[in-house]
């Protein structure tokens, strides 16, 4: 007996709390570590799951193994300085992330951003979230067991990559987003390559459907699975493909729409169901959305200034400025105040990632310990995003 | 009728199996597809684009000049203190007390390449080189002086 | 013509002529062994590299080309690296049952070698029930499985111990019952017997639709039963990290992985001798020309052929499918294969009876 107790409670991985293991003899159930490093966590976190048999008790996430804290950070740098440090958060949107801050500046300022870059930054935001969709689908097909599907998404999303690096410089975290409109002008090819990006694309989706979406094995695996009713997406505060896919109208590029948003058109997605497999389909539609977006402005990008004339020495006034953007992931707030100095006196950052992964617990419930991957897959967690 | 159900279930189940299999054996069979990039042995043709991101250097002419006049604007301009500047006071030939640069410093290891140390340089001093390939075994070697050894300021540059 | 038969025969009477009979049997054994564990190295080494390159032009990539020409040396020298490597044992961890189970898995893929007809006429044990002992035997490995998850005292391994237990267990029905469904047709429990049959075509033709659904039910179960993707639950490495073998590193994690790949190698050298004729060449009906110069091609090819065709229709089930999930896993094989097995060897049956195959 003592051989048994012994097993289950002990967990080479990672160290258990003293208040797991006190769960664990009282019986509660196997308590597993998942993270902070595992396969199917893609980053540092450290979810504490207690098991009966396969079945999810419970699941206790812990955070700050990636706490950078950036919005201290942000403290000291000036208003031109900080928007790079917010590439970091969630580095997949690094593109709308700045956007965010630069929108929370500029209302601040009251700057009036020439029509053209309101345009080139729409466009850099859908390439982002296009190339953000493709490797959530990639590393989600993986955590469900398929490896073939995260080549194929990164052939596509190599493609935007290298039209992020001919354009804005790098790859990943841009900081092409500057104050008063875009750092520099589009590449002469941006237009072209772009435009055979979106032709190669519209041919590769009907792939990704024949290889993950209609197979029956995934479809198994993700439909019913980590059920979110709408209500309850709407109190977790759950934004983005998850809320929507819970039948929650938040897309901020219809509600508040910002740049030109109001000007295009494009569905904003929604689904009811709230399972995995709903919030799989509306970011697959998205996919096809975005190409939409970009359709519409790609030859419609006005002749003009890409930048508008600021200052040297940004100095916000005295006073609470709040902007939000729709990332890949959901919602993100930008929270400013400011004292009339060179740099913010306080910045909050309202993560989509945190306020989706609190959902997860409630979410798995129940589920088998195989369904948490595809419950965690479809949440589309960054963890820097949630940790800052 | 449950039956058909059953069947008509599993006939579904098998060709959506079958559509996947379609698609990767038909990469299988198409090696032209392969995207792999064999790195160290493409150097010699690869092209990265001339707004890549590698490095800041400082521009040099054939004379040796540059045009940094040591304003620190860039300094001021970089968010981790990558770069700093150390001026002097040269006499010009009218016998007056100039400032002007003396040395360069870029800690390639802290900085992020967000560009806006260019974008900050009055002058159009300093750029981004399209290197990529930093790693070294020693720290200090990342510890970069920018300007030339024997360099000087364009005349006509303030 | 070419023969492996003539050979063996040769050297068995060699052996007989020159030594005593035990004496004989001795060396036969010696010799025997010395082949099955070098044919093991080099089955390891080749099928490792073959999913790498398979799985690398799926994935459109390419694959292994650095070690050797196109990196065939590749897998060696990742043998090499697990040789040098230490091999831990975990503190809490049952030390006789963990350095065991590797052992165990490896013996009882071993032993299945023994019925497998490689040529005509090259076997090395022609039991009157050699299916039986397939069957049996290869349901051994499993408890080596379990013996590693428990004695590796953690949980994942835990976990995807019993995962694996559960599903060989519940797959070992529906892979007998297809095996039954062909020793129905052939009358036969021996391998020998069995190929023989297969003389004018092979049972996977001659069967008609019943032996084809038999055929597919059999390639699942196997795959299941080698624990390989998508029913690779006991090592899912996305949930369990790696599942039974978490804590086994340097050449004891070599006998899991190249176990599993013998495994493969040896289920679909069943499945190529039951349904596709094993050594036996492709007849159709009294083309007596095609059938001659199928004739010309020697046995040991075609055995091989066919049971690596059946690797690559595996391989190709692990890099395209996901994983399913552990109800899933058993509710396929009770609620679906294993009544469509059943229905199925009962047509089969009527189809033997009434004499109605080809």
């Amino acid at each position: 007996m003592y051989r048994e107790t012994q097993i289950l409670n002990s967990n080479t991985i990672a160290p258990t709390t003293a208040r797991d293991l006190a769960m664990d003899e009282a019986g509660a159930g196997l308590v597993i570590n998942v993270g902070p490093q595992h396969p199917a966590t893609h980053g540092v976190l450290h979810l504490v799951i207690t098991l009966e048999g396969e079945t999810i008790k419970k699941i206790e996430p812990h955070l700050g193994y990636i706490h950078r804290s950036i919005e201290k950070m942000c403290e000291s740098l000036s208003y031109r300085q900080f928007i790079y440090v917010t590439s970091r958060m969630d580095y997949l949107s690094a593109h709308i992330n700045n956007h965010g801050c630069v929108l929370c500046v500029e209302k601040g300022l009251q700057l009036e951003i020439p029509p053209r870059a309101q345009v080139i930054r729409v466009l850099m935001d859908e390439l982002t979230r296009i190339a953000s969709h493709e490797l959530w689908w990639g590393a989600m097909a993986m955590d469900l067991g398929a490896f073939t599907p995260f080549f194929y998404a990164f052939r596509e999303r190599e493609t935007i990559n290298d039209i992020m690096e001919e354009t804005c410089g790098t790859r990943l975290t841009m900081n092409y987003m500057v104050p008063g409109g875009v750092m520099y002008d589009i590449h002469p090819n941006f237009q072209r390559r772009v435009k055979d990006f979106i032709q190669l694309f519209n041919s590769k989706i009907d792939e990704y459907d024949d290889l993950v979406t209609g197979n029956i094995i995934f479809q198994n695996r993700t439909k019913g699975i980590g059920v979110l009713s709408r209500e309850d997406a709407i109190s977790f505060g759950c934004t983005g493909p998850v809320g929507r896919a819970s039948g929650v109208a938040c897309d901020i590029r219809k509600l508040y729409p910002y740049e030109v948003y109001d000007k295009v058109n494009f569905d904003e997605i929604i689904e009811t169901a709230g399972d995995s497999y709903a919030r799989y389909l509306v970011r697959i539609k998205e996919l096809r959305q975005s190409v939409r977006i970009i359709e519409q402005l790609i030859d419609n990008i006005p002749e003009g200034d890409f930048q508008a004339k600021t200052k040297a020495v940004l100095k916000l006034p005295k006073g609470e400025f709040y902007s939000r953007v729709e990332t890949a992931r959901g919602e993100l707030g930008v929270y400013i105040v400011s004292e009339g100095g060179t740099t913010p006196y306080r910045i909050k950052f309202r993560s989509p990632g945190f306020s989706n992964l609190s959902a997860l617990d409630h979410m798995s419930r129940g589920c088998k310990i195989g369904d948490l991957m595809a419950i965690m897959g479809t949440l589309d967690l960054v963890i820097p995003d949630i940790d800052r | 009728m449950f039956i058909k159900e059953y069947i008509s279930d599993v006939f579904k189940a098998v060709s959506s199996l079958l559509k996947g299999m379609k698609t990767t054996g038909s990469y299988f069979v198409r090696p032209k597809e392969i995207i792999t990039q064999q790195y160290p042995d493409n150097r010699a043709h690869m092209k990265l684009p001339e707004r890549f991101r590698g490095e800041v250097v400082m521009i040099h002419d054939e004379n040796n000049e540059h045009a940094c006049t040591g304003c620190t604007a860039c300094e001021l301009a970089c968010p981790n203190a990558t770069i700093k500047i150390i001026t002097k006071f040269d006499t010009t030939p009218e016998g007056k007390k100039k400032k002007a640069l003396d040395t360069f410093v870029y800690h390639l290891e802290l900085c992020t390449m967000c560009n806006l140390c260019v974008e900050a340089c009055p002058t159009s001093a300093i750029k981004m080189a399209q290197t990529f390939e930093h790693s070294v075994y020693d720290r200090n070697r990342l510890l970069k002086k920018l300007n030339q050894p024997g360099s000087k300021l364009r005349a006509g540059v303030e | 013509m070419f023969s492996l038969e003539t050979i063996t025969n040769s050297i068995q009477q060699w052996l007989y002529s020159t030594f005593n009979p035990t004496m004989a049997l001795i060396l036969e054994c010696a010799i025997v062994m010395l082949l099955v564990i070098g044919l093991f190295a080099v089955l390891g080494l080749v099928l490792v590299l073959m999913e790498r390159k398979v799985a690398a032009r799926m994935q459109i990539r390419l694959g292994p080309n650095r070690v050797g020409p196109r990196g065939m040396l590749q897998t060696a020298a990742d043998t090499l690296k697990l040789m040098m490597k230490e091999g831990l044992t975990p503190d809490g961890a049952d030390k006789f049952l963990f350095n065991l189970a590797p052992f165990i898995v490896m013996i009882a893929a071993m032993l299945i070698m023994a019925p497998i007809a490689f040529a005509k006429g090259f076997q090395i044990w022609d039991i009157n029930i050699g299916v039986l002992y397939v069957s049996a035997v290869s349901s051994v490995s499993v408890i080596g499985i379990l013996m590693a998850g428990w004695a590796s005292n953690n949980k994942y391994s835990l976990l995807g111990a019993m995962r694996s237990g559960a599903q060989i267990v519940s797959y070992e029905l529906s892979a007998g019952l297809s095996i039954i469904s062909i020793v129905v047709l052939a009358g036969s429990l021996q391998v020998s017997d069995i190929i023989a049959s297969q003389q004018t075509g092979w049972w996977l033709f001659r069967g008609h639709i019943p032996a084809l659904i038999a055929f597919v039910i059999f390639i699942i179960a196997v795959t299941a039963e080698t624990n390989r993707a998508p029913f690779d639950l006991a090592e899912a490495e996305s949930e369990l990290t790696a599942g039974f073998h978490t804590e086994y590193s340097g050449m004891r994690f070599a006998l899991f992985f190249l176990a599993e790949y013998i495994n493969i190698f040896i289920v679909c050298a069943i499945g190529a001798t039951l349904f596709l004729g094993g050594w036996m060449p492709l007849h159709i009906g009294n083309w007596d020309d095609f059938n001659r110069i199928m004739d010309y091609i020697p046995s040991s090819l075609w055995f091989l052929g066919k049971t690596f065709c059946l690797i690559f229709l595996i391989m190709w089930f692990r890099w395209t499918f996901p994983r399913l999930r552990v109800d899933q896993l058993l509710s396929l094989e009770w609620k679906y294969l294993l009544p469509i097995s059943m229905f199925n060897l009962l047509l089969i049956t009527l189809i033997a009876i009434m004499g109605w195959h080809f």
